[in-house]
């Protein structure tokens, strides 16, 4: 069993600040050398496997399981149905906290989508209980699969996703684009596409008594334990949740979703640990998506090519049973452009699939990339340079709304990433631009938008007697960086080098780290361990302040400032003294701080608080055959303090490739007369590979923010997806003169 | 799973006498094992080549032709110096295909008798004639943007999807294959079959015949100087293709006097029309005698479903192709080979 994290930091000590520094992840090489222990990696005594057998139909009823047969195959050991089912306490139908959503954990015999689970095999190996499922042969009386934006009409979404509203309307924008001199009206499809982590869904669970341990890839944490308290009537404390290693979650390792649960629940049942790893292809329905959305956008300018309406609708596909995730592509046209009204709405058509969730960026990658293509239509019609465009409508409060922005260096951002990628110069017109070898060139760009929000965390920081430090929070690290980055912070906090601290994360037992989401955990986490930190500071400078054999007696009142393991007087530097001195003479004992961050409501109602960005992007496409390729991405955002640079510009440059997945590649094809998608591997499900990405350029604008939270940090995580988009799909409209309004643009469409 | 047995032999005899019906003979396994898992193919015997030294080798011969044993890694096949330099468009085609890491695992044998990729075919919940003879096609109303625009019939729709192939059966490889009944040869072109109204019948390969290897003949040499793969995928590397081509030429005196012709990911197998290649003998290399070899190549093609752009897509890429083969077989490989992207700079 992989003990939680808890490695001292050896890096090169560097005086002073640890943040801002391009500190190497510290798991990097644990995980190139394969002694990073995934949840799957776990084999605890007297382990059975489980294995998920799927609806292969998206709506209907199981008539009949074969058993007995799968019973009868040698190592089957248990044949989960729901005829006997292994008990859950909580009702899965009820959604106990927000997020959660109804799971399908064999209550009944209802097929809602495919992959839904009708069935756990259990075995002593991963081949007996793969055969007996296999053995299974399900037979269903099969309903018509409700597939596509057609299949029926599309109704008012009674919420919009993390409780926001369905609607937000500032102004009248129908009487913005009936007043306004010229005025755009276009619609844009985005396909459903999957998270598809390197790391598939995974979990190995045991029990002791009403005690429950599991290994799981988690982004939540102690959030989650929550949640299983809740399905498993157990108190949130007699559970434990390891997850020192993710291997991506993209907002599909956050909530427990059935496959998880059943695992658990018949563990509990056979009181043996039960280990379940989900198949790539179970991965396309019960662990979340990005659902599809269709979006119309209006836009109106005035003479002076003001905008004086943006309106966008967005209807997205979601399940039949919950809803309650419609992806909220409309959400991405409020707090960016300096419209006079503006109107965003989200509609919902129904169909047989797996409940949709949160995906990189969700509503803002999809909205962004229809809102700036849209933008660039509407910069074309005005005979505009898209950026002039963009200038001209910059909001410098928040559209609507009227608050001021905590900080936004977009223009900075524009300036710094157009004069990088050589934007000056463009031709307006599209097919102007050939290279050398005879391609078609474009230049696009866009605008990339996300909010900078903050949740609720703990920590915990100790001062040991030698002088060094220990501290805790139950973080996620999904590859981000988040041990590394939130190491930095919680050194700084304690005013020891990186290699002094030793940093325990990623196992529920420790304080909440919060949800690794919402590209908010490094502000979160990073704000409660700085909290812990100053804390235990201020506890070893009072030991030190009252005690008359420290060269610090008596200086309470002018503060400290820790600094490489001693205490400086504030206004007297000359008086300092060591940590391991201060501690000792007091008695040797460790010192504890504690800490927590949440931003306060009342300064969420002051500003709004957002990270920008400006993405342009080069296209070459092959004249004649259509292939693409997108050549140069240069991407300058603003988002607050950068903790650790090399880590920020590798999340942005990831999602700037997940921009161009989402503009070239990504799409679940979908069969329309079963509701099955027929491309659940990554053989058919693209993403970019190596070649596919060339010439990536982040910049990071640097950004004073005294508003966002005490650190100053915003988030670096979802913002580079969204912007990049459009970027590349303007591109290709500069290069060939085709507006394809639907992603993944394919060789298809511009052949055609 | 299902319980399998696994056998190793160390000679195409003992690997010959080894199978039984519902034996399969396993390459690089990087086709076979995948379909195994999802439940599509269930051999109850493996019969594992990999130690079959006899079956390893790359031959070059004499008179200018070439024996390739089937068990040669796709890898060691195209970077076999002698090989790429006689044959440089397989060379190319294989580079083109899959990843650095599958090339290095499958082989000649297993990249010749691989499995269509109709994501029917890969799904046993799903009728598909061509797993379950008589349970339908699956793909004719369904997902088929990539399914065949030639040869196909009602009963199926599927493509062929090797890059080696095609290059292969333009310049016109034959396949020695091995049987309890002895050893025979089959030309490349009536290797793999055309669905019919049995596309469960793919290859002329009888039940239990083994493939040994696949030999070039000598003329097949002779195109070296003008011989090019081009591979149209939706990604710039690692995507099978949606069309692709191998185009090879003898030119003298600025005329063509000899043409080989043939077109990937089309039909269940490579499309080689001669007809195509004649008309390009005795012309010069211009567009327009390009474009009239594409339309005879092309001759009979129709959408089988949502695939028309295919058709439009095939004439364009046979042009290039002609095109790029009538420049000159590159010195180097390009770093991005078969791609229309080829010269760009490399990703590497
Ligand atoms: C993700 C992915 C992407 C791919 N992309 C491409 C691509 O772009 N282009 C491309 O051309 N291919 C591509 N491939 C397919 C790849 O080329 C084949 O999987 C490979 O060539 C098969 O060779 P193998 O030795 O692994 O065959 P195996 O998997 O071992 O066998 C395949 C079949 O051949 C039979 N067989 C093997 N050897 C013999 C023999 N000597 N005699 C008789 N029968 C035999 C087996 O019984 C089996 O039916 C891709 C594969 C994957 C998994
Ligand atoms: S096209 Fe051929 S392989 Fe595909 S489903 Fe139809 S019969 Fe099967």
């Amino acid at each position: 069993m992989s003990d939680r994290v808890s490695e001292t930091v050896t890096m090169p000590m560097r005086f002073g600040s640890n943040s801002g520094q391009s500190v190497t992840r510290r798991d990097g090489i644990a995980k190139v050398t394969g002694r990073a222990t995934y949840a799957a990696d776990n084999h605890p005594d007297g382990m059975l496997y489980a294995v998920y057998v799927p609806a292969t139909i998206a709506r209907g009823r199981v008539t009949h399981l074969d058993t007995a047969a799968a019973k009868a195959h040698p190592g089957v050991v248990e044949v989960f149905t729901p005829k006997n089912r292994p008990p859950v306490v909580g009702d899965p139908d009820k959604k106990p906290f927000m997020f959660a959503i109804p799971i399908e954990v064999l209550q009944d015999d209802t097929v809602r989508y495919a992959m839904q689970p009708i069935a756990l095999v259990i075995g002593e190996t991963l081949e007996a209980a793969t055969e007996g499922a296999r053995l299974l042969k399900p037979q269903y009386e099969v309903e018509p699969a409700r597939t596509g934006f057609d299949a029926e009409p599309a109704k008012r979404a009674a919420a919009g996703p993390f409780g926001r509203p369905a609607e937000v309307v500032h102004g009248d924008t129908e009487a913005g684009l009936s007043q306004a001199k010229q005025t755009l009206d276009v619609t844009y499809d985005t396909p459903a596409q999957y998270h598809n982590a390197m790391e598939p869904h995974a979990i190995v669970a045991k029990w002791d008594g009403d005690k429950l341990e599991i290994d799981t890839p988690n982004q939540a944490i102690v959030l989650s334990r929550g949640f299983y308290a809740f399905y498993f009537g157990i108190p949130a404390d007699n559970i434990l949740i390891r997850s020192p290693y993710l291997g991506g979650g993209f907002g599909s390792k956050a909530v427990p979703y059935s496959p998880l649960v059943l695992a658990i629940a018949a563990a509990r049942k056979l009181d043996r640990p039960v280990k379940l790893v989900l198949t790539r292809a179970q991965m396309f329905g019960p662990v979340g998506h990005r659902g599809a959305t269709r979006q119309r956008l209006r836009i109106g300018i005035d003479g002076e090519a003001q905008m004086t309406a943006l309106d966008h609708v967005s209807t997205a596909i979601v399940d039949s049973f919950d809803s309650s995730f419609p992806e909220p592509a409309a959400n991405a046209s409020q707090g960016l452009y300096n419209a006079s009204s503006l109107h965003s709405l989200m509609m919902v058509v129904h169909n047989d699939i797996g409940v949709p969730g949160a995906m990189r960026a969700p509503g803002e990658a999809s909205g962004s990339a229809a809102l700036e293509c849209a933008i660039d239509e509407m910069a074309e019609k005005a005979g505009m340079d898209p950026l002039e465009f963009r200038l001209k409508n910059y909001a410098d409060v928040e559209p609507g709304t009227g608050k001021p922005y905590s900080s936004k260096a977009l223009r900075e951002c524009y300036a710094e990433g157009a004069k990088r990628f050589g934007w000056a110069g463009r031709p307006l017109a599209p097919r102007q631009m050939v290279d050398d070898k005879g391609f078609l060139t474009g230049w696009g760009m866009g605008t990339a938008l996300f909010g900078a929000p903050m949740f609720a965390a703990q920590a915990r920081a100790v001062l040991r007697p030698d002088g060094t430090g220990l501290v805790e929070t139950a973080a996620a690290d999904m590859g981000q960086g988040a041990w590394t980055a939130l190491a930095q912070i919680a050194a700084d906090s304690l005013g020891l080098p990186l290699d002094k601290v030793e940093f325990r994360s990623g196992s529920s037992d420790l304080p909440d780290g919060g949800v690794a989401g919402g590209s908010g955990h490094t502000a979160t986490a990073g704000g409660a361990l700085h909290a812990a930190g100053t804390d235990a500071i201020r506890r070893l400078g009072e030991l030190a302040a009252a005690d008359p054999q420290s060269p610090l007696f008596g200086t309470g009142n002018q503060g400290f400032v820790a600094r490489d393991g001693r205490l400086y007087a504030a206004r007297d530097e000359s008086r300092s003294e060591a940590y391991a001195d201060i501690i000792a003479r007091a008695g040797g004992q460790e010192i504890e701080g504690k800490g927590s961050a949440a931003r306060p409501p009342e300064d969420a109602a002051r500003h709004a608080m957002y990270s920008h960005g400006a993405v342009f992007a080069e296209v070459k496409i092959d004249p004649v055959l259509f292939q693409m390729r997108v050549t140069r991405l240069v991407g300058a955002f603003a988002a607050g303090r950068i903790i650790n640079p090399k880590l920020a510009e590798s999340q942005l440059m990831g999602g700037m490739i997940w921009g161009i997945s989402f503009a070239l590649h990504e799409e679940a094809r979908f069969d329309k007369r079963t509701g099955r998608i027929m491309n659940t591997d990554l053989a058919g499900y693209h993403i970019p590979v190596n070649a596919d990405v060339q010439g990536l350029e982040v910049i990071t604008v640097h950004e004073d923010d005294p508003y966002v939270n005490p650190l100053g940090i915003k988030g670096v995580g979802e913002i580079g997806v969204t912007g990049t988009v459009g970027a590349i799909g303007n591109a290709i409209w500069h290069a060939t003169g085709r507006r394809i309004r639907h992603f993944p643009i394919r060789i298809e469409d511009l052949l055609a | 799973m299902k319980r399998f047995d696994y056998v190793r032999p160390l000679s195409v005899a003992d690997a010959l006498a080894a199978y039984t019906p519902g034996a399969a003979y396993l390459g690089g396994g990087t086709n076979l094992l995948d379909l195994m898992k999802i439940g599509v193919m269930q051999p109850d015997t493996l019969i594992d080549l990999g130690r079959i030294a006899e079956l390893d080798a790359i031959e070059m011969l004499p008179g200018g032709g070439a024996r390739i044993g089937a068990l040669v890694k796709n890898s060691d096949l195209a970077h076999d110096r002698a090989f790429a330099a006689a044959f440089p468009m397989v060379a190319e085609a294989i580079l083109a295909g899959a990843s650095g890491q599958l090339r290095n695992a499958a082989t000649i044998g297993g990249n010749l008798m691989q499995k269509t990729r109709c994501t029917y075919f890969q799904d046993p919940h799903s009728p598909c004639n061509r797993r379950e003879p008589g349970s339908g096609c699956a793909a004719r109303e369904g997902d088929n943007a990539n399914l065949a625009v030639l040869g196909w019939s009602d009963a199926c729709i599927a493509t062929n999807p090797s890059d080696m192939c095609v290059p292969l059966a333009a310049l016109g490889a034959i396949v020695e294959v091995q049987g309890p009944g002895g050893r025979r040869d089959i030309q490349i072109a009536s290797f793999h079959f055309l669905p019919g109204d049995q596309p469960e019948n793919e290859t002329a390969l009888q039940p239990g015949e083994l493939v040994i290897a696949i030999r070039l003949p000598a003329e097949a040499a002779a195109f070296a100087k003008n011989a090019r793969y081009l591979k149209v995928r939706e990604r710039t590397s690692f995507a099978f293709a949606l069309v692709s081509v191998a185009a090879a030429l003898q030119i003298e005196g600025g005329r063509i006097t000899a043409a080989r012709l043939a077109l990937g990911a089309v039909a269940a197998k490579p499309w080689r029309v001669t007809a195509a290649e004649e008309l390009l003998a005795g012309q010069s290399p211009t567009q327009e005698v390009f474009a009239r070899a594409a339309d005879a190549l092309l001759e009979g093609a129709k959408p089988s479903g949502e695939n028309g752009y295919k058709i439009e897509l095939a004439r364009r890429a046979v042009v290039r192709a002609l095109q790029m083969s009538a420049a000159g077989t590159p010195k180097r490989m390009p770093a991005l080979p078969a791609s229309s992207f080829a010269e760009e700079a490399s990703h590497v």
